[in-house]
C-alpha cells in the first residue's frame, strides 16, 4: 500500500466535501442528545429528588424483607423465676398448640436456647449467658435492667434497660430484666401444606400417605382424602384455595378479553381498512373508534367497569376487551392496508363473490399475523390483569396488593410471585411455540 | 369440498383420493375438537368469571353507565375550571370545590395547575424508566446474541436474567420500594423500569440476532475486539430499531405509570383515584380528559418519530 499525497487528500476532501465536512448538527449530533438526556436526568433528579428519597430510603428493611420472603420466625418469651423458669409462645405460633422445639433444652431451672451449633443462650433466674463463636456475654438480670458485664461484642447493643443479641440470620433475642424474647428463624414456608389446626399436621409425608390411603377415618363423616384436601385448601395461612380462584380469575380475565378483543376487532379491521371497504367516513369512524378505544386508558376503563359490575373478574375482562378491541383493531388493519393485492385480484378475476375475495383472497395472507399478534397481547395481559386487579377489578393482583400493604405477609407475597411467574412462563412459552408455528420462523 | 372417486381414476388415483379423503377428514375432526374444546372453554370461563364477580353481569348490566353518569358536571365550564383550578361559583368551604388550592407556583404569580403538574410526574415516570430500561436492555442485549455470544451459558444467563426481570409483577417490585422508600413516584419509576430492561433487551436482542453481520466481519478481519465488532459493526445497523422499539415502550411506559400511580405511585393516577374516591366529578372529568389528551399526543409524536426513523415497518407490534 503506497502513501497518498497532499494532493490526493486534497482531491478527496474536494471530492466528498459532505464527509469531510459534515454540516454543524450532523457533526454535533450524538454529542448534543447525549447533553440533553444527561440534563433531562439531572432535571428530573431534582424534580423528584430521587437524591433525598433515596438516602432517606430505610435500606436495612429491604434485607428484612427479602429475608421474609423465604424464611419464618418463631417467636417465644422465656421468663426467668426462682421457681424454674416459663417458656411460653403466642397463640397462634407456627407450632401448633403444645410446642416443644428442639432448639429450646430445658434443664431444671435453666434454659438454653440454640440458635445454631455454636450459637446459644443460656438463661437461668439471675443471668443470661450469651455465646456466639468464641465469644461470651454475660447479662445479669437486674430488676432496675439487663446489666451486660464487660464490653459489648458487635453483635450486641444496649438500650436503656434492654441488651439486644443478633445471631444474624439464625435470630436474636432481646434481654429485658423480667424475660427474654426470642426471635428464631428457619429457612423454607412454615406449614405450607397442612396449617396447625389440622389433624395431619406435623406427620412425615408417608403417614400422612397411609392415613390418605388405608386410614382410620379421622372425622366420620368424610374420607382422609378429601379431609386432607379440604385442610390443604383452606390452610389458614398459606389460604391456597383462595389464592387459585383469584389466579384462575385473572387467568380467565386475560384470557376472556384477548379473546373477545380479537373476535370483535377481526370485523371492525375490515371496515376500518381502506383497501377492503373503500368509504372513507366508514374508514375514519372505525378508526377513531379503535383510537378512542386505546387512548382512554386501561386504567379508566378499569375504573369505569368496577363500578358497573363491582369488583371482580367480569370488571377486568371488560377493561382488557373495551382496550385491546382498540389496539388490536389499529394492528389489525394495518396489517389489512399492508397486504398483497394480487391474491384478491386473482379470486376476483375468476368470478368469486366479495365473500368469497376475502376468504380465499385475503384471510390466507393475515390470518397467521392475526392470531399471531393475539397470542402477544394474550401473554402481556397476563401481567396487566395481575395490575388492574389491584386497581380494583379483583384476582390474584388484589390479594397481592393485599397481602404487600401488610409488610408481614412477605412469604404470602412470595408465594402469589412464585405462582404469577409460572403461569407468565407457561403462557409465554405456550404463546410463543404456537406463534413460531403460525408464522413459520422459529424463535429462540 | 369432499369429491368421490371418479371412474376414470386409476388405482393409484384412487389410493391418493382415499388418502386424501382420511387426511382431510382428520384435520376437519381436530378442527372440530378444537372449536368445541374453546366453546367450553369460553362458555366455563364466563360462567367462573360471573360467579366469583361481585355484582352479576345481567343485574349489573342497568348500572354500566354510572360511572359515567356520576362525572355529569354542573355546567360546561366546570370541567376547566377544575382543570386550570379557577375558583368555581359553587364553592362552598368544602373540599368538593377548592380548585385555586391545588396550584404549583413556579414563580411569582405563574402557576402551573396540579393536573398539569401531576401529569408531568406521571410523564417523567415513564420516560425517565425508558431511558433506564433502554442503557440497561441496549448494555444487556448484546449478550444475549447468539451472533455475538458463543458461549451458551452466559446467552442462557442473559435471557432468562431479562425473562425474570420482564415477567415479575409491576405491581410486587412497586410495594417492594414502597415498604423502603415510602410512597411516591420512585418506586413506581424502579417498577416500570425493571420491568422494561427486561421487555426492551428481549426486543433488542432479536433485532441483533436479525443484523447484517458482514460489518462484523470486516471489523473481525481487521483485528477488532467484541466491544470494537459491537459498536461500529451492530450498533449503527441496529439503533434506529432500538430508537423505535424505546419509542413504542415509552407508549406503553405512559399507561403503566399512570397505573401504577393509581396503586399508590403518585403522579396522575392516584389523582384519579382520589378524586374518584371522593367523588369530586368535575375533577374526575378534568383529569380523564387530561390524560386521554396526552396519551393521544404521546402516541401521535412516537408515531411520527418512528416513521422518520425507521418508516413505515415501526408499525409492527410485538414481532
Amino acid at each position: 500500500m503506497s502513501a497518498i499525497t497532499a494532493d490526493t487528500i486534497a482531491d478527496f476532501e474536494t471530492r466528498y466535501p459532505a464527509v469531510f465536512n459534515p454540516p454543524f448538527w450532523r457533526r454535533f449530533m450524538p454529542v448534543l442528545i447525549a447533553a440533553g438526556i444527561v440534563a433531562y436526568v439531572f432535571y428530573c433528579w431534582w424534580f423528584f429528588s430521587i437524591g433525598t428519597v433515596l438516602a432517606g430510603g430505610q435500606w436495612q428493611r429491604a434485607e428484612l424483607y427479602a429475608r421474609d420472603w423465604v424464611s419464618y420466625a418463631i417467636k417465644t418469651t422465656v421468663r426467668p423465676g426462682p421457681t424454674g423458669a416459663t417458656v411460653s409462645y403466642p397463640r397462634f405460633s407456627e407450632l401448633g398448640d403444645n410446642p416443644n422445639p428442639s432448639w429450646v433444652v430445658r434443664d431444671g431451672n435453666n434454659v438454653a436456647i440454640l440458635f445454631g451449633s455454636d450459637k446459644k443462650l443460656d438463661i437461668n433466674d439471675q443471668r443470661v449467658i450469651v455465646t456466639r463463636g468464641g465469644e461470651n456475654l454475660t447479662v445479669l438480670l437486674a430488676t432496675d435492667g439487663a446489666k451486660p458485664q464487660g464490653p459489648l461484642p458487635s453483635w450486641a447493643t444496649l438500650k436503656e434497660d434492654q441488651v439486644t443479641v443478633s445471631f444474624g440470620f439464625a435470630g436474636q433475642a432481646d434481654i429485658i430484666p423480667q424475660r427474654v424474647v426470642v426471635s428464631r428463624r428457619f429457612l423454607g414456608w412454615a406449614n405450607f401444606v397442612f396449617d396447625t389446626s389440622s389433624p395431619f399436621w406435623g406427620k412425615p409425608f408417608g403417614e400422612v400417605a397411609s392415613l390418605i390411603v388405608s386410614g382410620e377415618r379421622i372425622k366420620p363423616e368424610m374420607s382422609n382424602a378429601s379431609l386432607a384436601f379440604d385442610n390443604i385448601w383452606f390452610n389458614s395461612s398459606w389460604q391456597h384455595g383462595d389464592v387459585w380462584t383469584k389466579l384462575l380469575q385473572t387467568i380467565v380475565m386475560a384470557f376472556m378479553g384477548t379473546l373477545m378483543a380479537s373476535l370483535l376487532s377481526f370485523p371492525l379491521a375490515f371496515v376500518a381498512a381502506r383497501n377492503i371497504t373503500p368509504n372513507f367516513f366508514a374508514n375514519q369512524i372505525t378508526k377513531r373508534f379503535f383510537d378512542f378505544l386505546r387512548s382512554v386508558d386501561m386504567l379508566i376503563w378499569a375504573l369505569f367497569f368496577t363500578r358497573a359490575f363491582g369488583p371482580g373478574p367480569l370488571a377486568g375482562i371488560s377493561a382488557i376487551f373495551f382496550t385491546d378491541t382498540g389496539t388490536l383493531g389499529k394492528v389489525y388493519s394495518e396489517t389489512l392496508e399492508n397486504i398483497d393485492d394480487k391474491q384478491r385480484e386473482g379470486v376476483k378475476s375468476v368470478g368469486a363473490s366479495p365473500a368469497n375475495v376475502q376468504r380465499y383472497g385475503v384471510l390466507p395472507q393475515v390470518l397467521p399475523v392475526f392470531a399471531s399478534q393475539a397470542l402477544y397481547f394474550w401473554e402481556s395481559n397476563t401481567r396487566s390483569a395481575t395490575i388492574i386487579g389491584a386497581m380494583g377489578a379483583g384476582g390474584i393482583g388484589l390479594k397481592l396488593w393485599e397481602a404487600m400493604r401488610t409488610n408481614t405477609n412477605w412469604h404470602n407475597v412470595a408465594y402469589m410471585v412464585v405462582l404469577i411467574l409460572v403461569v407468565i412462563f407457561i403462557f409465554d412459552g405456550i404463546s410463543n411455540a404456537l406463534r413460531s408455528r403460525l408464522t413459520g420462523k422459529t424463535q429462540h | 369440498m369432499s369429491r368421490t372417486a371418479s371412474p376414470e381414476l386409476s388405482s393409484d388415483g384412487i389410493q391418493i383420493e382415499r388418502h386424501w379423503q382420511e387426511l382431510a377428514g382428520r384435520r376437519r375432526a381436530y378442527s372440530w375438537i378444537i372449536a368445541i374444546g374453546l366453546l367450553v372453554t369460553i362458555a366455563g370461563s364466563l360462567w367462573f368469571a360471573n360467579e366469583s364477580n361481585a355484582g352479576k353481569f345481567f343485574d349489573r348490566l342497568p348500572h354500566l353507565f354510572d360511572f359515567a353518569g356520576d362525572l355529569v358536571p354542573r355546567d360546561g365550564w366546570e370541567v376547566w375550571r377544575a382543570m386550570f383550578d379557577l375558583p368555581s361559583p359553587y364553592f362552598d368551604g368544602s373540599l368538593k370545590y377548592d380548585y385555586p388550592e391545588g396550584r404549583v407556583y413556579l414563580f411569582g404569580g405563574f402557576y402551573m395547575p396540579e393536573y398539569f403538574y401531576k401529569m408531568l410526574e406521571t410523564l417523567n415516570i415513564a420516560i425517565l424508566a425508558t431511558l433506564a430500561g433502554f442503557i440497561f436492555g441496549f448494555m444487556i442485549c448484546f449478550l444475549a446474541a447468539k451472533n455475538l455470544v458463543k458461549n451458551r451459558f452466559i446467552r442462557f444467563a442473559a435471557r432468562r436474567y431479562m425473562e425474570i426481570l420482564r415477567a415479575f409483577p409491576e405491581i410486587v417490585i412497586a410495594g417492594f420500594f414502597a415498604a423502603i422508600l415510602s410512597l411516591g413516584p420512585i418506586p413506581a419509576m424502579f417498577a416500570v423500569g425493571i420491568h422494561t430492561i427486561g421487555a426492551l433487551g428481549k426486543l433488542f436482542f432479536e433485532v441483533v440476532e436479525n443484523a447484517d453481520m458482514k460489518a462484523d466481519e470486516g471489523l473481525r478481519a481487521v483485528g477488532a475486539n467484541w466491544f470494537e465488532r459491537v459498536g461500529f459493526g451492530i450498533v449503527p445497523q441496529v439503533m434506529p430499531n432500538f430508537m423505535s422499539y424505546a419509542l413504542l415502550r415509552l407508549e406503553i411506559n405512559v399507561r403503566a405509570s399512570t397505573i401504577i400511580g393509581a396503586v399508590g405511585g403518585g403522579g396522575i393516577g392516584e389523582e384519579l383515584r382520589l378524586s374518584i374516591g371522593r367523588g369530586h366529578q368535575a375533577k374526575t372529568l378534568a383529569i380523564i380528559l387530561l390524560l386521554f389528551v396526552t396519551i393521544i399526543a404521546v402516541d401521535q409524536f412516537s408515531a411520527w418519530l418512528r416513521r422518520r426513523l425507521v418508516g413505515e415497518q415501526a408499525f409492527t407490534v410485538g414481532g
